[in-house]
């Protein structure tokens, strides 16, 4: 079994899909021969040629589009938008219609495309190139919306969400991408999708969160533990649709929770996840539910950036508050 | 010379090719697959079809039974003669005003009305399963087209995509990513572009300062051709050429020139913006009369002709639109239905409080 990156996971996911269904395509920027731009596609051009691994002009509504047409001819299409802050132009064609296909046409024609894009701060990235926007996508119906935290579960969820029959929106961690090598058995084994994960369980805390917080979220619950405070980390992994049932269980246990995004604070998906345990269990609560995210400010640049991310210092502090409130 | 009219004829290298002219005089030999009654006849008896369906829509709209509607009156021509140039496997994708070359290829009247009245089972075509529904975000169905056209081209079909776009279209990013991709990668797609004129209020010439919207295939490396959009013939002709070559890899763009005659939709009020002068001269030009004087200077349609046509056409609207106003409404619970293909479990909840309100 071989030691991979998140990335390597990626790449190693499509050419495990393209080589058992030839109806799986990769497109985008830059993904033929140069691999994408973070190499998410290497290997794959040499394998399958350029019929089914194609660069595109550079017209993000274009790629998505095109995912329509070709879903609905019975495709399965992986597109890859090449950051976050690029994938606006294409939000018309998901928005409009990638997510409501099938239900405009009453079944009759769907659009099996999967949409990956790197997200997120930490790599020092130039402007444009660190924003978190899933809360956006997470607000469409018709939509899926999966975040990968680690390389096992990049493998399984972008297998899982190729094999999907509906939209997915596949949302990358940049600085996940090579932070950490693991064993990933190119098996074709899909992980589940629409099901959160426990990545660690505790029973004084919940934390919650997605992505790449998931690392600092881990080191958080590692140094409250050294304060004698057992938390429960939950990784989302879907956020759309949510498996509330993880979350409402683990604070039905704990009674403490604390959610961490790095997204901005204001109608980022911490506030559905909130408003959820708001209405389903508010009598099970002795805290307060706490967010910690991202900061209502536009993303800084690089040289800000550290200063952005919720640190592991604050969901610390967030959680030893939530602990201790009587 | 007003605004409208500079796009009359266009420049002597963007050429208007014309068939009958606007009393359906030949202004030269009828292509000779074309030049036989029966195909003539099709083509006009299709025409007033539209127009029939398309008046008989109106007024159900104005009666309140049918929610906001697009006439397509004046433009059966383009839109009949794109349906007529189509092959059953190739795909339609048109815009919202294309109601002829859905009927050709099958789409039923009463799967429109049911589309128009907000009703989504409208677009479950029973016939062309392929065809895309209506886009009503402007030219947001040209990337559909890419996509369908690169479908046909990896699985190696002679097939066409086939895309309607207004002319208000041709001013969107996605009509010029569209036609820009088809020629990058040789895809069997044509873009028509229906120039009615007016995109809503807006004249063509507050779209573009080029002479002429079929130009707009050059900073795409693709063919582009203008044809008389009130001229059914044309149309066919024009329409058919460009789909053969499209088909062996060489994508194409057709500006047809018409006129919206009608308001934008049943919302509108086009004597806001546009003098009744105009829409009269216009009247002149419309493509039904046109098609009818040249069959009957033929010898090819009789008064006999004309009233079994219309007859038929009447009964068939009629019984359409009975089937329509008789079609059950859908539970509301139905929003659910196709939203996924397995409804996830955490809707359930959200469907149960429709089923309950069921009763």
């Amino acid at each position: 079994m071989a030691e991979v990156t998140l990335v390597e996971a990626v790449a190693m996911a499509l050419g495990r899909a393209m080589d058992e269904d030839p109806t799986v395509l990769v497109l985008g920027e830059d993904v033929g021969r140069d691999g994408g731009v973070f190499r998410a596609t290497e290997g794959l051009l040499d394998r399958f040629g350029p019929a089914r691994v194609r660069d595109t002009p550079l017209a993000e509504g274009l790629i998505a589009g095109m995912c329509v047409g070709l879903g609905a001819q019975g495709f399965r299409p992986v597109a890859e938008i090449q950051f976050m802050g690029f994938v606006y132009p294409a939000l018309d064609q998901i928005v409009n219609h990638a997510s409501r296909l099938r239900n405009r046409t009453r079944g009759r024609l769907s659009c099996p495309m999967v949409m990956r894009m790197p997200m997120g701060t930490g790599i020092k990235a130039p402007e444009h190139h660190s924003e978190s926007v899933e809360s956006m996508f997470a607000h469409i119906p018709g939509l899926r919306v999966v975040i990968p935290s680690t390389p096992s579960r990049a493998y399984g969820l972008l297998l899982a969400a190729i094999r999907d029959p509906d939209p997915v929106i596949f949302l990358e961690p940049t600085r996940l991408y090579r932070a950490v090598r693991e064993e990933v058995a190119d098996d074709g084994a899909a992980a589940e999708l629409d099901c959160c994960y426990v990545m660690r369980e505790g029973s004084d805390l919940t934390l919650v969160t997605w992505g790449a917080m998931t690392r600092e979220t881990l080191a958080a619950a590692d140094a409250l533990a050294e304060e004698g405070i057992e938390a429960e980390v939950i990784d989302v992994a879907t956020l759309k649709p949510l498996d509330e049932e993880t979350i409402l269980d683990s604070v039905g246990r704990t009674g403490r929770c604390v959610i961490v995004h790095e997204a901005a604070l204001t109608a980022g998906f911490g506030g559905e996840i909130a408003a959820r345990l708001a209405e389903k269990a508010l009598l099970s609560l002795a805290a307060p539910v706490r967010r910690v995210a991202g900061f209502d400010t536009v993303m800084p640049l690089p040289r800000l950036e550290d200063a952005y991310l919720p640190g592991i210092d604050r969901i610390v502090a967030a959680g030893r508050e939530t602990v201790r409130f009587q | 010379m007003n605004a409208v009219d500079r796009f009359e004829e266009g420049s002597p290298s963007w050429p208007v090719t014309r068939y009958l002219d606007k009393g359906g005089s030949a202004l030269q030999d009828i292509p000779s697959a074309l030049d036989d009654r029966q195909t003539l006849a099709a083509l006009y008896a299709a025409m007033v079809r539209t127009r029939t369906f398309d008046q008989k829509a109106v007024s159900l709209q104005r009666t309140g039974r049918l929610g906001t509607y697009a006439s397509s009156l004046g433009q059966e021509a383009v839109s009949v003669g794109i349906g007529a140039a189509m092959d059953p496997a190739d795909v339609l994708l048109p815009a919202f005003r294309d109601h002829g070359a859905m009927l050709w290829r099958g789409v039923t009247m009463t799967e429109i009305l049911q589309y128009w009245s907000g009703d989504e089972r409208g677009c479950d075509y029973a016939g062309p399963r392929e065809d895309f529904p209506v886009a009503i975000p402007v030219a947001s169905q040209a990337p559909h087209a890419v996509g369908v056209a690169m479908a046909f081209q990896l699985r190696g079909e002679k097939r066409a995509a086939l895309c309607i776009l207004g002319d208000g279209a041709t001013s969107k990013g996605d009509f010029y990513e569209s036609i820009n991709a088809c020629g990058v990668w040789n895809l069997p797609a044509v873009f028509v572009i229906n120039n009615n004129r007016w995109a809503i209020s807006e004249p063509v010439a507050m779209q573009t300062a080029a002479e002429t919207l079929a130009q707009k295939a050059v900073a795409a490396g693709i063919a582009g051709v203008r044809v008389d959009g009130n001229d059914v013939v044309a149309v066919r002709h024009v329409v058919g050429r460009a789909l053969e070559e499209a088909r062996s890899g060489r994508p194409q763009l057709v500006e047809a020139l018409t006129y919206r005659l009608g308001d934008h939709t049943t919302a509108d009020d086009a004597r806001r913006y546009r003098d009744d002068a105009e829409v009269s001269a216009r009247w002149q030009e419309e493509p039904v009369l046109r098609l009818r004087n040249y069959l009957v200077a033929r010898d090819w349609w009789s008064k006999a002709d004309e009233e079994a046509l219309i007859r038929q056409v009447r009964e068939d609207v009629d019984g359409a639109v009975e089937a329509y106003l008789a079609l059950p409404p859908q539970p509301p619970a139905a929003m659910f239905d196709h939203l996924y293909a397995v409804l996830p479990p955490s809707l359930a909840a959200q469907r149960a409080l429709l089923e309950d309100g069921d009763g």
